[in-house]
């Protein structure tokens, strides 16, 4: 209990040493502003990659043929063909033919009602899902085994229709990534900065202590644990605005009933990624304040 | 360690340094014997530059023997005060050879100097107090840095304060203290880790006749304790009231030895 007290103690005459200045300077809130912007470029970059990924995996299982037969009779007969050759095909997990009514809904708002007067020849189809793994194998044999059937059966892979779509998310993915460690960087610049100023500012506390024996790394550790307070501060305010404003707009998007933006979701795992970013920030400023002390100490004698 | 070390001198409470040194008394107690001990510090050829400029100090010679007291004297602008910063690990000579301690410091690797300073206390000119500091906390720094265990700092910053008279100051800042207040907590703070050497520079430059004297009176009774002491001054009546004391007179960075005494060992004072 007695050494409780007495390292109570020493901590309270350390922290005596640099004068307590917290929240009351500009560190805290850049810190904050920077990890608003960390969090919120991080969750964006792991939704998109959540969705890319979704996106991917489904699509690359999937594709739809095609029977481009204008005659309603021979495009029925060869339907019934296709999607029995594709029963018995290697690699198809489940055939399930469009049925031509649900088609001519999904088609009424572009064409009208002339789409259900039989005069405009719509195409009938088959959804195909392969089994996993080597789709574009898959897909190639499918064709070969569709045009062994007819020339007017076509196989197109969903992937090849959103491939540049999900070649976007990816991209913005990526440049999320980037931000976060621009973010990043600019936050141990700014600690840097901080960390050069208070060395400044405190240079006679530190010249006497360094006269009196004090060594680089017991002086960097006055600058550590208040930066290391500063960044604390800053880095839980920006981070649960940040969680905010995450929650409220992934309850916008799953308002919006859309697949495609709902894919774009947050894991568990992506929380706890966010939640390492403050941890993260923390140690960083610890760091780069100390590296920037013991540089400056290092032109001392 | 270090608390023994200091008790061992007699930094105990109930048993001061000096009691009444600050009020202008004598101390009754001399210590019994004085011992000579060998060369703590030795210059060899040392020279200081300062950038591009004419050297400050030119082949400056001497060794300080263990226990001894000096008076390091000259005109403005000598190189009292460059002197001193190389002797207590503020700067490197430009030449020459400086031995502390009997090691070599001028080679010696930058981590291994915290040890160094830490045998030494320093009185600076201007006092160099930390100004958000109490007075308390200002005198149990040098304790602090040494790693003092913080239930053993309180006896001797106690002692130190009561030692030099400021013992209902303690929770002062230095900024509401006189001149000669803030000396003595200068002072109190030189001396409080039992330093092997004291470097005192112009300790007497901002106080009256009455307080420099009484702050000699501190300074030998540090002496008798064993540490050696160095004042850089140019207070000649000051230096005449230390008995025994060695004087090392700079001129234009050279050093002149007008006496011939630092030749030789000081003399014993203890018996005397």
């Amino acid at each position: 209990m007695a050494g409780v007290a007495d390292r109570r103690a020493a901590a309270a005459a350390r922290h005596r040493l640099l004068p307590e200045g917290r929240v009351a300077g500009p560190m805290p809130w850049i810190i904050a502003i920077m990890m608003f912007l960390t969090v919120l470029a991080a969750a964006a970059g792991l939704g998109l990659g959540a969705a890319v990924r979704s996106m991917s995996a489904d699509l690359a299982g999937r594709a739809t043929v095609q029977i481009v037969e204008a005659n309603v009779e021979a495009r029925d007969a060869l339907g019934r063909r296709a999607a029995q050759a594709l029963r018995g095909a290697d690699g198809v997990a489940g055939v399930r033919p469009v049925d031509p009514a649900t088609l001519v809904d999904q088609l009424r708002p572009w064409l009208g009602e002339e789409a259900s007067s039989g005069d405009l020849p719509i195409p009938a189809l088959i959804d195909v899902t392969l089994t996993p793994g080597g789709a574009d194998a898959k897909v190639e044999r499918l064709r070969r085994l569709m045009a062994g059937l007819s020339p007017k059966i076509r196989v197109e892979p969903h992937a090849a229709f959103l491939l540049p779509l999900a070649g976007l998310l990816s991209a913005l993915g990526w440049l999320a990534a980037g931000i976060v460690l621009l973010m990043a960087l600019a936050t141990g610049a700014v600690v840097v900065l901080a960390a050069r100023g208070a060395h400044d500012s405190h240079r006679g506390t530190i010249e006497v202590l360094h006269l009196m024996g004090a060594t680089d790394v017991q002086i960097a550790r006055l600058f550590q644990r208040r930066i290391a307070l500063d960044a604390m501060l800053g880095s839980l305010l920006g981070f649960v605005v940040a969680a905010c404003v995450i929650l409220l707009l992934g309850g916008r998007l799953i308002a919006t009933g859309s697949d495609l933006l709902g894919a774009v979701r947050l894991p568990w795992s992506g929380w706890a990624v966010l939640a390492a970013l403050p941890l993260g920030g923390v140690l960083l400023a610890m760091l780069a304040a100390r590296w920037t002390v013991l540089r400056s100490l290092g032109r001392l004698l | 360690m270090r608390l023994a070390r200091l008790r061992g001198a007699g930094f105990t409470a109930g048993r001061p340094l000096c009691h009444g040194c600050m009020s202008g008394a004598e101390g009754s107690a001399r210590a019994p014997v004085f011992t000579i001990m060998s060369a703590i510090v030795q210059f060899e050829n040392v020279g200081l530059r300062y950038g591009l400029d004419s050297e400050t100090l030119s082949d400056v010679s001497f060794s300080l023997h263990g226990g001894g007291f000096y008076f390091l004297t000259g005109a403005s602008g000598a190189g009292k005060t460059s002197l001193l910063k190389l002797l207590y690990l503020a700067q490197r000579p430009s030449r020459g050879v400086i031995r502390l301690f009997g090691e070599d410091v001028v080679t010696l690797p930058r981590k291994r100097l915290p040890g160094f300073r830490r045998r030494i206390g320093v009185v600076f000119q201007d006092f160099r107090l930390v100004p958000h500091l109490s007075v308390y906390d200002n005198i149990a720094l040098p304790l602090r840095v040494a790693g003092m265990e913080e239930a053993e700092v309180d006896a001797p910053v106690s002692e130190m304060l009561n030692w030099v008279g400021l013992g209902d100051r303690g929770q002062a800042r230095p900024a509401t203290l006189s001149g000669g207040e803030q000396q003595r907590v200068a002072i109190a703070r030189a001396v409080i880790a039992r330093p092997e050497i004291l470097v005192a520079d112009e300790p007497t430059g901002n106080v009256d006749a009455d307080m420099a004297s009484r702050l000699m009176t501190l300074f030998e009774a540090l002496n008798r304790l064993g540490t050696t002491v160095v004042v850089a001054t140019h207070d000649l009546p000051l230096m005449g009231q230390v008995t025994g004391a060695q004087m090392m007179r700079l001129d234009k960075g050279r050093l002149a030895d007008p006496t011939g005494a630092l030749r030789y060992p000081p003399r014993s004072r203890g018996s005397a």
